[in-house]
């Protein structure tokens, strides 16, 4: 069993989430790699979690201290890394695309080292020329190679719209099956500190209609590894949504190889109260949120979807079930967002068990301004999500 | 028009030679551009016309030798671009008779192109196409009757009617599409090269022949593209086992390429990215394959790229909905008088290869052939209602997990698109 991250309360207990959840989830275990439940989990037994802080800096919770568990700490853009290189030791035709991943070894060194640990064509240093790298990447996927494509800011495989939404997602459909693209897009998107419109863009919402893509997006270096490794071995197109904030927080991941899996969610904290959606940065508003909303007296339970594209049905559904009140939190703009296909898709299925309006709080529908007080009051603060939450428990 | 007379030597300096005498450069008495001293590797070039129709120039001296097919090769070529002809003649036919939908982009008139280039290609080499991608298909050895059952949206289409006119995908004759955007295809193109010369350098895996070589058709309106030149760029950076191959009939459906392009000479771009930029008659299928070896060969070789522009033309419209009021009647039966199909049909009774019996049997046989692809394609089912969903995702785990727990694919509803999404 894969070592507790030690976000979590010590010795989670795997739930059984499907019937036959061993059979499904060791067949994406092709290589015989335990798949974690732990992580993806279901950390209910027992006490609440501990709540963190917006953006975590050092561990320095009882729990970590507690766990004498083997492990190793790592910054989330090494954990990145860590999968990477494990992945392109165990599989040859894996390869890295993208500007500046190889000499330089990534804009946020992600791939830093890569370059000189496997050669200059598995660690492609591209022209700037998204399109076309994308579209290299998809050629040379319909070949046999699992192309990982890195745009050095997500905001920039913008200009690769045309072949991820053609190419990408439509080839293995429109060759009635013939052709396989299994590659992984991935970079740092998200709203930064005061990066500027065009360097602050949150493209999930942009790519979520085109059909054949999975998206998902990571959040802790625990889900970051284990998510990028499951990203690489889908067969799938997988498009994987890093933060820019995000990169260095620190946290102890197992040492053991692990895998997470690509359509399910993470419960972050129990609770019974009320359920909040959220992803990626947002996670740790919401988890700051929770602080102040348990000293007043709230039970908010907190479930990190991680998956954008198709969502993780089971556990939204088991928590709405559970609270009849929802919350979604997420950094995109309002507009056509992630929430509101979820809002959406939990009306459609879950309609009777709510016991109010299902409330969203996104970004505002702005370019990213420059200005650090116009920029916090673009994306949702925890201030915002403790009146929510107060409004819906009304 | 004489095509470039190849030699080895000629072909690896960066910039294409001509044989045959003089021609005016297309811009020299233009004021409009202040003459830059150009590198020095041009300053010997000999500036080019782009075809008979643009510099008017009728007469074409041929100083080199044609070049020349035995028997068999001629009589390859003569078949295989029969068929590429009466296969499009028969769409536009069954298109007429409402079997067969949408955009249909037929090839009429650029026969030596497919036929010249790809009968040279082994079946492990890649071909990426356009939307007028029917006749590629058929050169590179997808069956008549997939190709005419995938017109028809049937079941048994080569792409089981998901893909149709515009989306032609074969695995076992690694026919890598069938793009309907132009210049989609070329990023494409180039990423199976460079998993050719991955498979050689990396995964230490070898052909006896030397690398797997792509070719990536596309047309003139596409070389004022940008994943055109972002592409030219790449390929030459990696000396991928590439080769560009512009299908230049001159229109961009009414669009015609000098009214698009500042400058129309395009074999041209391929020594401005450093790779060999090479003009040829691609209204002859002798002189199309002459200069298709030598870079196939190229590439082969591992010495990378090269841009062949083939001058050509279609016999038809852009598509079958496009009424062709814009190309000039004189223009039109220039070309016609070119027929590839002719040509070659002179050549090989000129020189006594086989007599016009045996032509005319060979074409007898290719209209059984597609007379057979569309019974077949006729008597195909429709694809069935649980086909609409199955191919959206290799793993079908992509679609996700339902409320119950199960992955939504374990439901077997839910390909027909009726389960609860």
């Amino acid at each position: 069993m894969a070592a507790a991250s030690s976000l979590h309360v010590a010795a989670p207990v795997a739930t059984p989430r499907v019937g036959s959840s061993a059979g499904n989830r060791s067949a994406s275990a092709a290589r015989g790699v335990r798949v974690a439940a732990a992580g993806s989990g279901a950390a209910r037994a027992g006490g609440r979690l501990v709540a963190r802080a917006a953006v975590a800096a050092k561990e320095n919770s009882p729990a970590s201290a507690a766990s004498k568990s083997d492990g190793h700490e790592v910054l989330l853009f090494e954990a990145l890394r860590e999968a990477l290189i494990e992945e392109m030791k165990v599989d040859p035709t894996v390869c890295v695309f993208g500007e500046d991943v190889g000499h330089y070894g990534g804009s946020y060194k992600v791939t830093k080292g890569l370059a000189e640990m496997f050669g200059d064509l598995r660690v492609l240093d591209t022209p700037i020329a998204e399109n076309s790298f994308t579209g290299m990447g998809v050629g040379a996927a319909m070949k046999g190679l699992r192309p990982v494509i890195e745009g050095m800011n997500m905001g920039f495989l913008l200009l690769a719209y045309n072949q991820i939404s053609n190419n990408c997602g439509m080839l293995h459909y429109t060759s009635g099956g013939q052709f396989k693209i299994p590659v992984v897009i991935r970079g740092p998107g998200g709203v930064g500190r005061q990066l500027g419109a065009e360097h602050s863009q949150r493209l999930e919402s942009y790519f979520q209609s085109i059909p054949g893509l999975q998206m998902v997006a990571c959040s802790t270096p625990y889900n970051a590894k284990g998510l990028m490794k499951a990203a690489i071995r889908s067969e799938n197109p997988v498009v994987l949504f890093e933060h820019v904030l995000l990169y260095n927080l620190k946290e102890k991941i197992p040492d053991e190889e692990y895998v997470l899996c690509l359509e399910e969610a993470e419960m972050v904290r129990p609770g019974e109260h009320v359920t909040i959606l959220t992803y990626s940065r947002m996670r740790y508003h919401v988890m700051q949120a929770a602080k102040t909303l348990v000293n007043k007296g709230y039970d908010p339970e907190v479930i990190d979807i991680r998956s954008l594209k198709p969502f993780d049905l089971h556990t939204i559904g088991n928590s709405i079930k559970k609270t009849h009140r929802v919350l979604i939190v997420e950094e995109c703009m309002r507009t056509g967002g992630i929430g509101a296909s979820l809002r959406s898709a939990i009306i459609d299925n879950f309609w009777d068990y709510l016991d109010a309006p299902i409330m969203c709080l996104s970004s505002q529908d702005v370019p990213t301004p420059y200005a650090a007080t116009l920029e916090d009051a673009t994306v949702v603060q925890p201030a915002q999500i403790v009146a929510a939450v107060e409004q819906i428990c009304r | 028009m004489a095509a470039a007379s190849f030699t080895a030597a000629k072909f690896l300096a960066p910039v294409a030679a001509r044989s045959g005498g003089d021609r005016a450069p297309l811009h020299a008495s233009s004021s409009l551009w202040p003459r830059t001293k150009p590198a020095p590797r041009l300053r010997t070039r000999k500036a080019l016309a782009v075809s008979d129709v643009l510099s008017g120039n009728k007469a074409a001296p041929a100083a080199a030798a044609h070049p020349s097919a035995t028997r068999d090769e001629a009589l390859e070529l003569y078949e295989d671009m029969v068929l590429g002809r009466f296969f499009e003649d028969m769409c536009a036919q069954m298109y007429y008779r409402g079997k067969m939908f949408g955009f249909v982009h037929l090839y009429n008139g650029q026969e030596a192109v497919s036929t010249g280039f790809i009968k040279l290609l082994n079946q492990a080499d890649c071909v990426v196409s356009t939307y007028r991608d029917h006749v590629h298909a058929l050169s590179k050895g997808v069956p008549p009757r997939s190709v005419m059952a995938e017109l028809f949206g049937k079941a048994t289409g080569c792409c089981r009617g998901q893909g149709g006119s515009m989306h032609m995908f074969s695995a076992p004759h690694n026919l890598l599409g069938g793009f309907a955007f132009i210049g989609e295809g070329i990023p494409v193109a180039t990423g199976a090269a460079f998993a050719a010369k991955y498979r050689h350098e990396v995964l230490k895996e070898s052909g006896p022949d030397g690398l797997d070589v792509t070719l990536a058709f596309f047309g003139d309106g596409t070389c004022n593209n940008g994943q055109f030149f972002e592409c030219l760029n790449m390929a030459q950076l990696w000396k991928l086992p590439i080769v560009f191959v512009v299908e230049n009939n001159l229109w961009a459906i009414g669009m015609s390429h000098v009214r698009a392009t500042s400058d129309p000479e395009i074999w041209k771009k391929g020594p401005a990215f450093g790779m060999p930029g090479v003009h040829v008659d691609g209204m002859d299928v002798l002189k199309v394959r002459e200069v298709a070896k030598e870079a196939i060969e190229r590439a082969r070789r591992g010495e990378g790229p090269t841009l062949v522009e083939c001058e050509t033309y279609r016999f038809r419209g852009h598509s079958l909905a496009d009424p062709d009021e814009l190309r000039k009647p004189d223009e039109k039966s220039h070309y016609a008088a070119r027929d590839p199909i002719a040509a070659l049909k002179k050549y090989i009774i000129e020189q006594n290869l086989a007599t016009e019996s045996e032509l005319k049997s060979i074409e007898k046989k290719i209209d059984d052939v597609v007379e057979e692809a569309v019974e077949f394609a006729d008597a195909s089912p429709l694809p069935p209602r649980s086909q609409l969903l199955e191919n959206v995702f290799s793993d079908p785990k992509g679609f996700g997990i339902g409320s119950d727990g199960k992955y939504r694919c374990e439901d077997p509803l839910f390909t027909q698109g009726t389960a609860q999404v």
